[in-house]
């Protein structure tokens, strides 16, 4: 009996072996698919899928299928890293493209760390994801201590406010990117009335009490586009119009949406995924992104895209290190963290030694009516070499 | 900061807290009303709210256009908001309640849990088709303005409101109408009507009731009806009053609203009302704390901000189930809703 089921075992390993002579290697994304953020998360996936097919034939010539595999966190650090286990157990997939949430990615990434799965993220900002150091973990976009600054100086240059009410939604995002702005607003003897959190999703009227209260010259919310655009319908609809500020979480196409077009006035964000018409390259990029999946690319789907280029470039530079055979994963996350990579949206692409882009730009852009224009950019330095 | 500008602050924050806590109320008397005739707490009232919503929304996108007194159209949408989510609860009650009626207490929870989970994702698919997640409420012109800002006549009640600090917009005004007109229709179904005096039959006792000639299956439906054509009106106030929702909107205020059913007394009906209002103005008012406590000068109450709101709520429940376990206006067993 025995041997009949290890001769069935072997013949099937056989036949699925010819089936596909290729042998297979996976990339995984991760982000959320489902709830609250899922637009910005499709937007990453979907932008790693067109990196993908535009690699699929290169890693043809080479004799390896490419296959792109998402995962849904849905913005949850618990299920990013149930996620982020599915992902080290299937020994095809060499890198992660993830995630949108700095709270997801870094119980995530120290998931994947034993097993040397390299992530490249389009999206997270939180110093804490790089300041650990891991080995494999890097992201393409500016950290939080960039963010801050940038969002603080724009708020007390541009704005001239004197006195500013800050509110963060509790996530490492949104309570780390509103530290950073108060600590750089008091630096400028800017007063900061509050640095208030809350988790709130519908009902905003004490907050809106307080502000009439204290008439703030300008607002900074540190949180995502779905708490942040009810926050300011509301806030506009009882007669504030006062500027709100805010970070990269607003960078969706669905705020105006949320708030009403005519409301949506006096909103400004900093983000470090660009408006993909400030990126010269994008053209291309945008017209296939609609042509695939009919929707408009945001940032995030032409960072998704840069990311996903990155981990891609870096498997294809550990096959050649590895004499064009199948490399392993801690030769994918060397490549990575040691490799520049050209071609990108966004620009040319290096990671210092924990994982921080070398050079980056933020952008700050401007809200009327309902339209995002491009207010002004800044360039961005990794604070370690 | 001086008294002057504090009481109207203070007014303010209350009076608000008063008309969230009629959206609560509507939505607690949803769970009583199912609770007091099965003791079931039915989880999915959450989605038949949000069902409300949704179709709210979709009845004002639609009628965005038409030339309708704005009155019409919200009537237009609060009964085709009754009317989906009633017969949805029904549809709940037959598919996933009634063939586990006989089964341990903890069974019908978890399958209430389920339809819950399972209604998200299916209004989610339906809204998504048409590529939309969040739903942004269009209200007829001029519900967003504010109360009294305008119209001479009502010039008076204008002035006093202003002058006490209250600072109300229509849709508000409209919403605890309409919150107060579907709680005394309600009350005189329950216990003027034939129908109502079935329905408090089948809760105090199924079998006797049955004994007695009542179609206590009928009954059980009846009552799902109205809790879910009370959810459907508390969906399209929230969906109002907030400006936007999504299909997974319902789990906070599903929460809350639950939580005031239980602090009232569940199974009662102005014991949802009252646990739903005291609720509102308990959230609205720790939402302020640190602001009083900068009044007061004390540095522990103004570490208190807005992020304590909702476990406020849930500590005074706490502490209601310690000291008064049946809730504020709850009678064990004597005539449940």
């Amino acid at each position: 009996m025995k041997k009949t089921a290890l001769s069935l075992t072997v013949l099937a390993a056989l036949a699925l072996g010819s089936a596909s002579a290729q042998t297979t290697i996976k990339i995984a994304s991760l982000s959320p698919l489902s709830g609250g953020q899922s637009d910005l998360g499709t937007q990453i996936r979907n932008g790693t899928q067109l990196a993908v097919n535009e690699y699929k034939a290169q890693f043809k010539k080479l004799g390896f299928d490419l296959v792109l595999v998402p995962y849904d966190d849905q913005a949850d650090p618990a299920t990013g890293t149930a996620a982020a286990r599915k992902i080290a157990a299937d020994r095809q997939i060499l890198a992660v493209v993830g995630t949108l949430n700095s709270g997801v990615a870094i119980p995530a990434s120290a998931a994947l760390q034993p097993s040397k799965v390299a992530m490249v993220s389009p999206a997270n900002t939180a110093n804490g994801v790089t300041d650990r150091g891991l080995s494999n973990m890097n992201r393409i976009v500016a950290r939080d201590d960039s963010q801050g600054p940038a969002g603080a100086n724009f708020i007390s240059g541009n704005l001239k406010a004197k006195k500013v009410y800050i509110l963060n939604d509790k996530t490492a995002y949104g309570e780390g990117l509103a530290k950073e702005v108060e600590k750089a607003l008091k630096a400028k003897a800017v007063t900061v009335s509050a640095n208030e959190g809350t988790e709130e999703k519908s009902d905003f009227s004490s907050i809106i009490a307080k502000i009439k209260l204290q008439k703030p010259d300008a607002i900074y919310f540190g949180g995502i586009y779905n708490q942040v655009g009810v926050f300011i319908k509301q806030l506009r609809e009882s007669g504030v119009a006062t500027p709100v500020v805010g970070g990269d979480g607003l960078d969706s196409g669905e705020l105006p949406v949320i708030v009403g077009a005519a409301n949506a006035n006096n909103i400004y964000f900093t983000t470090v995924a660009a408006p993909i018409d400030a990126l010269p390259a994008a053209k291309v990029f945008a017209a296939s992104y609609k042509k695939t999946f009919n929707d408009d690319a945001q940032g995030f789907g032409a960072f998704g895209y840069d990311a996903a280029k990155v981990v891609l470039q870096g498997v294809l530079n550990a096959v050649r290190g590895n004499s064009n055979k199948l490399p392993s994963r801690a030769q994918v996350e060397s490549a990575i963290r040691k490799g520049s990579f050209t071609g990108l949206l966004s620009g040319n692409v290096a990671f210092n030694s924990v994982g921080d882009r070398k050079a980056g730009t933020l952008y700050v852009m401007n809200v009327t009516d309902g339209k995002f224009k491009l207010s002004t950019s800044l360039p961005v330095k990794a604070p370690k070499p | 900061m001086d008294l002057a500008t504090l009481l109207p602050f203070l007014v303010n924050v209350i009076v608000g807290g008063l008309v969230l806590g009629f959206v609560y109320a509507i939505i607690a008397l949803g769970y009583t009303m199912v609770y007091g005739v099965l003791q079931l707490i039915n989880f999915a009232h959450s989605e038949v709210f949000v069902t409300g919503a949704v179709v709210g929304f979709e009845v004002f996108r639609l009628l965005k256009g038409v030339d309708m007194n704005g009155y019409l159209k919200l009537v237009i949408a609060l009964l085709a908001a009754m009317t989906i989510s009633g017969l949805l609860n029904v549809l709940i009650e037959r598919l996933a309640y009634r063939p586990l009626r006989n089964a341990p207490k903890l069974v019908p929870l978890i399958t209430a849990i389920g339809v819950s989970l399972i209604l998200q994702d299916v209004l989610r698919v339906i809204e998504g088709l048409q590529g939309r997640f969040d739903l942004t409420y269009t209200l007829p012109a001029g519900f967003a303005d504010k109360f009294c800002a305008a119209t001479s006549s009502c010039a008076p009640l204008g002035n006093f409101l202003r002058g006490v600090g209250v600072d109300l917009q229509l849709k508000d005004v409209i919403l605890v109408v309409v919150a107060l007109l579907s709680l005394g229709i309600l009350n005189y179904l329950v216990n003027r009507t034939r129908l109502g005096k079935a329905i408090r039959a089948v809760a105090q006792d199924r079998v006797t009731a049955g004994l007695m000639g009542i179609d206590s299956n009928r009954m059980i439906s009846a009552t799902f009806l109205i809790g879910g054509a009370l959810g459907g009106i508390s969906g399209v106030l929230f969906g109002m009053k907030f400006g936007t929702v999504n299909a997974y909107s319902g789990f906070d205020p599903g929460i809350i609203a639950f939580t005031a059913a239980v602090l009232g007394g569940i199974g009662s009906i102005p014991g949802a009302v009252l646990g739903g209002l005291t609720l509102g103005v308990i959230q609205n008012l720790i939402g302020v704390t640190n602001i009083l406590g900068q009044v007061v000068g004390s540095e522990n109450l103004g570490a208190i901000d807005a992020s304590y709101q909702r476990i406020g709520a849930f500590i005074v429940l706490v502490l209601i189930l310690i000291f008064k376990p049946t809730g504020l206006l709850g009678k064990s067993n004597v005539e449940k809703v």
